[in-house]
This record gives structure tokens, C-alpha cells and sequence, in this order.
């Protein structure tokens, strides 16, 4: 019995004091993501207002909310993805690795390889298995044949994906599953190998088999990635997240560890939304 | 029962026997008065399509097709294309005029083709939306241009003040009248209509796709040429056929620029004579009515026909299989 609570210690060191969530269990470790004060506008609206958080190195953060609410835009600005949009602005910081990612000499080509992003829809190119995984890597100018084939085999694997398409890489990316294009765009993602991944509602439209497939994934993914996960499924965010944060409106009402957001919310708009009564 | 539902004010059941009425009359007229329209086209086509076959294949006797007159073999064979010259002389060889054509196509697809894709693909990834509101315009512009006026443009200051100069230098010898002019000159007509047709199938790829581009590191060249022109390359591909059968069958400034000699030459520099060019030139001049040559405009003209038709048909060919793609 000892020996058990010793060894649950060993791999969940217990977390700092219960203000200290958002920092969740590092107070030693500096937080991989850290907005502070960050504001978003879409031209003259204000999308998002006054959020500070702490995103943890290697663990699951679920963003939760109403429709709206503003959690893609703020999973978006993480890799400064919104910059494709016209007449976006953010005020505040944002900061990976302590590095503010808006600052004026940020190579944004960079960034996103080191902040990798899958979306709600999967999208596979009109392309072959192979090229797609391979993209990545080949635009960051990776052109040694043998090179690219362990990095697309170890990617797809990753990605639970490499049995299933393991004989077919030569094969179009169309011909795939709608579970399995999710899967191929986690694989190419994580061909480019980032420290952050943003996962937009990536099961929301896939049948319950492929998304507890996705989710097992994040389970494994999350040793070695940090990862943020926006999703309109509670359960979902309930099974794989450490850290939970519920946005409403464009504000950043409560963030916490799951469990404790989950059952015993300090806000009462939260109560109100995993219960059900709105959103 | 009857206070159930709205009442009818005399409980005679309505007959859905059929009777003649004056409102299924006015249907039936706009029917046949829309459908008349739609005929209108596709009876042209068949007319076109009868008159060519009837004098260039088989005649309607007494009157022979040309083909009847001159056989196959010197037609599709022969390297000598004078049929304006006296009998004795009259060879209907018409690998000159062909040769002539795909010279001046080939000139312009080099020239026209990747200008417009670049404008497309400028105008669908690059341009801000105020860029875009200024070029479409200019584009348009450049399209509704008379190609009497290309072609003159071509004659009177491409050749002269551009080509000759600066070829001469280079030590060619290049005509007043040749084919490179011609080509260049309608390659910039063939521009307007890649790009727009091309800006169009660009659009369509799913902005998705871009943006997992960019989410991958992706510059924005990167998602232009690996990602949203190979995604539409069908309708692009598409779009350059078009182009192409369009100045295959282009025919004024070719006329004006590369003159009217029939010459079986691949050079670029000498004065050449295309199908189009060459039925105008008989048009304009007197044409004795069921001579050989009046017919060989007919056998020239099915020759052109068939071509842009089997390119067009081919580029419909591979625009559906696009559209497929993104259902």
C-alpha cells in the first residue's frame, strides 16, 4: 500500500496550493504558454478581454465554453493563426517559452512549427498519403528520401495511424476514413515535430469509435507534447485534461484542474454551464 | 364536417379531369418559346456542322465535296498549301497553315499560360482586397480590347521598335510580318481569360486547406505552389486548354502580325500563314462559287473546328472531374 502511494507520487507529484492551478503542479517548471492581460479584436470588436492564463509543458488543458465564447480564437492567436484574417488585433502578451510571440522580430513561419494546430475539419491535401505527412518536414527543406520515410513511418505511428495505411502510402489521402484524415492530420502535425499542439474540437465531427481513438491518442501524445484542446464535449474535457478553463463571453471565467472544476466550480456561470443550464 | 375545415362556397368536387384553360395555354407557349431559345443554339451548331460536312466531306449532287476533288492523302500529307495559285500549281497540302497555327499557339501558350496563372494566383493568395478591386477592373479591360487593335498594336510597334531591334542585334534575321509577333500578341489576349478562369478554380480550394498549410509552417508561397494550385491543377489545366483553343482559333491580330505565307517553317522570325488567317485572306479576295479553292475554305475550317472542339471537350472533361474532388 505504501509502496503504491509512493509510486502514484512518483509519476503525479502532488500539485502546488489550489491558487496555484493555472501553474498546476510546476511551480518549479515556468509554464510553456503564458498570456497575460491578452485582448483579441476583430476589427473594432473585442473578441476576447483581460486573459490571463498559464498553459503547463506536457499536459492536456481543455478549453471549455459556450459557442462563441471566444476559446478557438484564443487557441488561434496561440499560434498566431488569426493573422491570415484581416484586421485582427491583440493587445496584451502572449508568451511561449517566455518569449512574447507578437513582438515585432518573430519569424511566424517559425512559430508555427514549433506550435502545431489541428482543426475541427480534417483536411487532408489532395495528395498521397506519404506527401501529406511529409509536407511539413519537406517545406522546412528536408529533401534526403530516407529522412522523410522515418520521420512520416514514426509520425504516423505516433498518430496511431502507421497499421492501417502502413501498405498504402502511396495512395491518395481522400480515400481515408473521415477518423483516419483526423488521425493523418495529427501525423502531419507532428511531422513537423512541435513542443506545442492545438487541437481545434479535433473529434467533434467523428463517431464515438474514432473519437476514443483520438482521445487514447492525446493520452499518449501528452507525454511529450503540451497540448490545448478546445471541445464543446464536457465528458471529453473530464477524461483527458489535467487543467480545465471555461471561457464565457470573451472572458476567461475560471480555470482549475479539471476534477475541481468539474465538481466543485467556484464561479457560479460555470456551475451553470457543466450543469446544463445554459450554453 | 363541413366545420372542420374552410368551406367551399358550392360543394361541387373539383374535376381533375384535364380542360382546355387559357392559363395552361400561356404555360404551355412560354414552353415552347424558352425551349425555342435553347434550340436556336444547337440548331446553329448543327448548321455549322452540315455545311461543313456537306462541302468539305460529302457533297449533295451535283455539287462534289472537296475531298471528293482532292484526295486525303495530299490534304493531310502534302507540305505545299497554294490554292490560290493557277490549277497547274494548286496544292492542298495543309501542313503549312497547321504548322503555322501551333507555331503561333505554342508562342502564345508559353507567354499567355504562366502570366496568367501568376496573375491568378496573385489575385486568389496575395492581393488585398483593394489590390483586387483595382486589377480585376484592368484585367477586364485588357480583355474587352479589340483584337483588330492587338493587332496593330503588333505590327506597328512590336515589330518595329521592340522585336526587330533588338533581335537584329543578336544577329537574326527577322521579317516585318513573323510569327513570334503574332504569338506574343495573342498570348497578352489569352491572359485576361487564364486568369480569371483560373482565379476562379483557386478560390474554390477550401480555405481549410491553407490554413493547415500555415499552421505547418507554411509561407504563403509554400501554400500557393504546393498546396492550392496543385489542389485545383484539373480546373487550371482546364482553363489553359480553353485558352489555347481560343488562340488556335484567334484570328485577326495573327493575320495583321504574322502575315499570309504559307510557310512549313517552325521559325519563329518568318512570316507564316494560319488556317484562320488563311480563310480571311480568301474571304477578302474574289472566289470564284464551287471552285476547289472556295471548298478548301470549308476543309480548313472542319480541320480548325474539330480541334478547338476536341479541347474544349477535354478541358469540360477534366472541370467535372474537378468538381467531384470538393463535394
Amino acid at each position: 500500500m505504501a509502496l503504491v502511494k509512493a509510486f502514484t507520487q512518483f509519476v503525479d507529484p502532488p500539485t502546488g496550493t489550489t491558487t496555484d492551478v493555472a501553474g498546476g503542479g510546476a511551480s518549479v517548471r515556468s509554464p510553456k504558454i503564458e498570456t497575460s492581460q491578452m485582448g483579441f479584436f476583430y476589427g473594432t470588436h473585442q473578441a476576447l478581454r483581460d486573459i490571463s492564463l498559464k498553459i503547463n509543458e506536457c499536459a492536456v488543458t481543455a478549453l471549455i465554453g459556450p459557442s462563441g465564447c471566444g476559446k478557438s480564437t484564443y487557441l488561434r492567436s496561440l499560434n498566431r493563426m488569426n493573422d491570415i484574417i484581416e484586421g485582427t488585433r491583440v493587445t496584451g502578451s502572449v508568451k511561449v517559452d517566455g518569449e512574447d510571440i507578437y513582438a515585432k522580430d518573430v519569424d511566424v513561419v517559425s512559430l508555427r512549427k514549433r506550435v502545431g494546430m489541428v482543426f475541427q475539419k480534417s483536411t487532408p491535401f489532395p495528395k498521397s498519403i506519404f506527401d501529406n505527412v511529409s509536407f511539413g518536414p519537406r517545406i522546412a527543406g528536408l529533401t534526403n528520401r530516407a529522412q522523410l520515410t522515418e520521420i512520416v513511418e514514426k509520425s504516423l505511428q505516433q498518430a496511431a495511424l502507421w497499421n492501417e495505411v502502413k501498405d498504402r502510402m502511396r495512395e491518395s489521402a481522400m480515400a481515408l476514413s473521415g477518423g483516419q484524415q483526423q488521425r493523418l492530420c495529427i501525423a502531419r502535425a507532428l511531422a513537423t515535430s512541435p513542443e506545442i499542439l492545438l487541437m481545434d474540437e479535433p473529434a467533434s465531427a467523428l463517431d464515438p469509435a474514432s473519437t476514443a481513438r483520438i482521445e487514447d491518442l492525446i493520452f499518449e501524445l501528452k507525454q511529450n507534447y503540451t497540448i490545448v484542446i478546445v471541445t464543446h464535449n464536457m465528458q471529453q474535457a473530464a477524461r483527458i485534461s489535467e487543467i480545465t478553463a471555461f471561457f464565457c463571453q470573451g472572458r476567461l471565467v475560471e480555470v482549475g484542474q479539471t476534477k475541481q472544476l468539474f465538481t466543485n466550480p467556484t464561479q457560479k456561470e460555470t456551475e451553470d454551464y457543466i450543469t446544463g443550464r445554459f450554453g | 364536417m363541413s366545420s372542420a375545415g374552410p368551406s367551399r362556397r358550392d360543394n361541387k368536387p373539383i374535376s381533375l379531369q384535364r380542360t382546355f384553360s387559357w392559363q395552361r395555354l400561356r404555360e404551355e407557349v412560354i414552353r415552347c418559346l424558352l425551349f425555342g431559345c435553347a434550340l436556336l443554339s444547337v440548331a446553329t451548331t448543327l448548321a455549322i456542322i452540315f455545311v461543313l460536312v456537306t462541302e468539305s466531306l460529302v457533297g449533295i449532287p451535283p455539287q462534289t465535296a472537296f475531298f471528293q476533288d482532292v484526295s486525303w492523302r495530299e490534304f493531310f500529307f502534302g507540305t505545299t498549301w497554294t490554292p490560290q495559285f493557277a490549277e497547274a500549281q494548286q496544292h492542298f497540302g495543309i501542313a503549312p497553315l497547321v504548322c503555322g497555327t501551333l507555331l503561333i499557339t505554342g508562342i502564345s501558350g508559353l507567354i499567355g499560360l504562366p502570366a496568367g496563372l501568376m496573375i491568378a494566383v496573385y489575385l486568389s493568395e496575395y492581393a488585398t482586397p483593394r489590390a483586387r478591386s483595382i486589377c480585376k477592373p484592368l484585367l477586364e479591360l485588357l480583355a474587352g480590347v479589340p483584337t483588330v487593335v492587338y493587332g496593330y498594336f503588333g505590327l506597328r510597334f512590336l515589330t518595329p521598335y521592340v522585336l526587330i531591334p533588338f533581335f537584329k542585334q543578336m544577329g537574326f534575321s527577322i521579317y516585318g510580318f513573323n510569327a513570334l509577333c503574332g504569338g506574343i500578341v495573342v498570348g497578352i489576349m489569352i491572359i485576361p481569360m487564364v486568369a480569371s478562369l483560373s482565379e476562379d478554380v483557386l478560390r474554390a480550394v477550401p480555405s481549410s486547406l491553407r490554413e493547415s498549410g500555415y499552421a505547418l509552417g507554411a509561407t504563403k508561397f509554400d501554400v500557393s505552389a504546393r498546396i492550392v494550385v496543385p489542389s485545383a491543377l484539373s480546373g487550371v489545366l482546364a482553363s489553359f486548354l480553353l485558352a489555347l483553343s481560343r488562340s488556335i482559333g484567334e484570328t485577326m491580330a495573327v493575320a495583321i502580325c504574322a502575315g499570309n505565307s504559307p510557310n512549313l517553317t517552325l521559325n519563329p522570325f518568318a512570316s507564316i500563314q494560319t488556317m484562320t488567317a488563311f480563310i480571311v485572306n480568301v474571304m477578302q479576295g474574289e472566289v470564284v462559287a464551287g471552285s476547289t479553292l472556295e471548298k478548301s475554305l470549308y476543309a480548313v475550317a472542319l480541320v480548325l473546328f474539330l480541334m478547338t472542339l476536341s479541347m474544349n471537350l477535354v478541358s469540360q472533361i477534366i472541370l467535372n472531374r474537378y468538381r467531384e474532388v470538393y463535394q
